[in-house]
């Protein structure tokens, strides 16, 4: 039993690094493609290669510390922000179990009772690298990537957070795999469409994405808080947010869409294992639509000036995840009432 | 609007010292910027220059006329035409050579596509800077075209040293036409597209209105000119207020702006390319029949051939290439309505082979001045858009 968690861990941990990594290599593509432009395409066919070449340029060049620099704190930060975006991977729930060797395999490292607790916790820790690593390089430009990331974190989970009790209240429960079991009839973007919103433009700001790159907006901040890191240390600040990336969209797509569900996959009449993994199959396509939301959103909207990113999460999206989840509040006591 | 665009006088607690360049990616160049900072709000700035002052006024007083239109390409390198065609017509106004209507024509189509190129340069600048990238790619692919024509036309691309005194020294080839014609016919659509992404974008707007402003007082105070004038509301135009190179036969709008903040200088430069396009129309239409120079042997080099063959062509052709030719006394001032503003050329000569002295008025250089008053109270963010949008270049900042 254990053995077989081990190695569930061992290939979601795997999977999660390899999508990080090919993750750039489908940015610049999506890029490319916005722009007008080819895209990698010399290392490998299309330029597959792309990603392994640049870890291995990652993993070769100076591991360089500024001398000025905190030196272990100097390298915590892009061990935090690492460790954070891989853990985070562990309460999703990939797909429905798969019945093989006549016992049940679920397809979730962990059902956890708080699994959305959990993931929200992990987040905001994710905060910590960035904050830890920008302080530490001693850089002015580093410090204010750093204080800008966490204020924006803080500002932004929060609407994130209340988004989010709209939907457990419909829901009664925390747990992921729970809240996926429920949509089964009907996906939670239907009755929450507004919580959606607010969830996915918080979702933007946690992964520091455009247009809400300001912690590391490079052309006023030169890189913000990695504006001192080299070498594989930037490079897990890079993954880091290619791996929150990925995760945020497994989450909309799990908490909002209806996680491995998909239409008719009972009508269907298949077997049960085969409904699992077309289950993860919809999984994932959903993660990758989502994800190509990101890159379009970045390669074609400009980003917010601090004060009016403060301002939209302060003054817009918290007091409407406000009413938002008053409302729905009120639907379900009317509900009772009425039916 | 919100306060923090007013004035900032009560400071609490310490300030930070931070060095915008002269390595810094968002100034486009190498400029130096000491800000004092009080979190993300900028308290005092205090701009360097000179760092890469190239001496070209020292350097043009050692060199024959002729070999001074290299040294305008590094002025402006984005509109550099335009600084070449000014010097030449510099040179004319003090010799008194009276070019022909069509190189008068060639000219403002050369200038009018160089001020497309600038301007596209400074928007989709403005756009990276704010972080959209997008609109930046698909100028960049508009402007290699104006390039094409350039390289076309003299074969060169940034540097271009294109014309000669006294006209150009090709005529526009058949190749130079059907690109002309192809960029106008297409890239308007392109252009739109451009604008679709930015113009009416809710975040771009938030972030340009009422960043880095500039009443129209101040700015004429401290001598601005061109778009960054006329984005305060001041209709001042070289083109129009003393025409030149015939810029009085075409028909043309100045736009002028409100409140000389960056959105309104963003707003100045995409209609200007719209109007620049309008005269390129009118006189590419209208373009004469007639020679590429003025008839003017003592300036404009020979063709290879006469100078094989003919006893005259190849005693100027010598001549003209020693730096040996007859220039007048005087003083002369002459300006262009360039890239960026009002491009200045005043030139004292002794009748030597080189200038006695040459002055350049850099707009740029004037611009620079304003630059802390500009963003003085401002975020970081806004010190950044409005440094791009005076599209302030380092080259002709430093000269």
């Amino acid at each position: 039993m254990i053995a077989e968690k081990m190695i569930f861990i061992l290939v979601i941990f795997g999977i999660t690094l390899l999508i990080a990594t090919y993750l750039t290599y489908f940015e610049r593509k999506v890029a490319a493609f916005l722009q007008d432009r080819v895209g990698p395409n010399r290392a490998g066919p299309f330029g597959l290669l792309q990603p392994l070449a640049d870890a291995g340029k990652m993993f070769f060049k100076e591991d360089f510390v500024p001398s000025a620099a905190e030196r272990a704190l100097f390298i915590l930060g892009p061990g935090i922000a690492m460790f954070t975006a891989c853990m985070t991977g562990a309460v999703i729930p990939w797909g429905n179990s798969l019945h093989l060797f006549g016992r049940d395999i679920s397809l979730q490292v962990a059902d956890v009772d708080i699994g959305l607790l959990y993931i929200v916790g992990f987040v905001s820790i994710g905060v910590y690298g960035i904050m830890v690593g920008g302080w530490a390089s001693n850089n002015k430009y580093s410090l204010f990537g750093a204080i800008r990331a966490s204020s924006q974190m803080i500002s932004y989970e929060l609407a994130m957070g209340i988004s989010l009790i709209a939907v457990i209240m419909m829901s009664g429960s925390l747990s992921i795999r729970e809240i996926v079991e429920q949509q089964f009839d009907g996906w939670n973007v239907i009755y929450q469409p507004v919580g959606f919103l607010i969830f996915f433009i918080c979702a933007l700001a946690e992964c520091n994405r455009a247009p809400f790159d300001l912690p590391e907006c490079e052309t006023e901040l030169i890189g913000g808080y990695h504006t001192e890191y080299s070498s594989m240390k930037l490079g897990f600040f890079l993954f880091a947010e290619y791996i929150n990336m990925f995760i945020s969209a497994a989450v909309i797509s799990t908490v909002f869409f209806g996680g491995y569900h998909f239409p008719f996959m009972q009508e269907l009449g298949l077997p049960a294992n085969v409904v699992s993994l077309l289950g993860v199959a919809a999984l994932f396509l959903k993660i990758f639509f989502f994800l190509f939301v990101f890159m379009w959103i970045r390669w074609t909207l400009p980003r917010f000036r601090y004060d009016q990113l403060m301002h939209l999460g302060w003054k817009v999206l918290i007091p409407l995840s406000i009413i938002n989840m008053v409302l729905t509040g009120g639907f379900m006591l009317l509900k009772d009432y009425l039916w | 609007m919100e306060s923090y665009f007013k004035s900032y006088d009560s400071v609490d607690g310490e300030l930070a010292t931070v060095n915008l360049g002269p390595t810094h990616p968002a100034t486009h160049g190498v400029f130096q910027n000491i800000l004092k900072m009080d979190g993300e709000r900028i308290v005092s700035a205090e701009p360097t220059i000179g760092y890469i002052h190239r001496a070209f006024e020292k350097l043009a007083e050692r060199r024959p006329y002729y070999q001074i239109t290299p040294i305008t390409d590094r002025l402006n390198y984005c509109s550099s035409p335009i600084n070449n065609i000014g010097w030449h017509m510099t040179v004319e106004k003090l010799a008194g050579i009276e070019v022909p209507k069509r190189v008068q024509y060639m000219r403002v189509i050369i200038m009018e596509l160089a001020r497309i190129a600038d301007h596209l340069i400074c928007n989709s600048v403005i756009g990276v800077d704010t972080g959209a990238l997008t609109g930046f790619t698909y100028m960049f692919q508009e402007r290699e075209r104006i390039y094409e024509m350039y390289e076309e036309l003299c074969g060169a691309r940034l540097t271009t040293n294109i014309g000669r005194i006294g006209g150009f020294e090709r005529d526009f080839s058949p190749e130079f036409i059907k690109k002309l014609k192809s960029f106008l016919k297409e890239f308007p659509a392109r252009f739109e597209e451009f604008n679709s992404l930015l113009e009416r974008n809710r975040i771009f707007m938030d972030r340009t209105i009422h960043a880095g402003p500039i009443s129209a007082e101040r700015a004429l105070n401290y001598g601005f000119t061109g778009p960054n004038l006329r984005a305060t509301g001041v209709d001042y135009d070289v083109r129009v207020m003393q025409p030149y190179s015939g810029y009085e036969d075409f028909d043309f709008i100045i736009p002028v702006g409100l409140n000389g903040d960056t959105y309104d200088r963003f707003m100045v430069r995409q209609e200007e390319i719209r109007q620049s396009l309008r005269i390129i129309n009118q006189a590419f239409d209208n373009l004469p029949k007639g020679s590429h120079h003025a008839d003017v042997p003592a300036y404009y080099l020979p063709d290879k051939e006469e100078v094989y063959s003919n006893m005259e062509a190849l005693i100027y052709h010598f001549k003209i290439v020693m730096g040996e030719v007859p220039i007048p006394k005087g003083e002369v001032y002459f300006c262009v309505e360039g890239g960026n503003g009002e491009l200045g050329y005043y030139l004292i000569s002794d009748g030597g082979r080189q200038p006695y002295r040459l002055h350049f008025r850099r707009p740029c250089f004037i611009y620079y001045q304003a630059y802390p008053e500009m963003i003085q109270g401002a975020l970081l963010s806004d010190a950044v858009l409005t440094m791009s949008s005076m599209n302030v270049i380092a080259g002709e900042l430093d000269a």
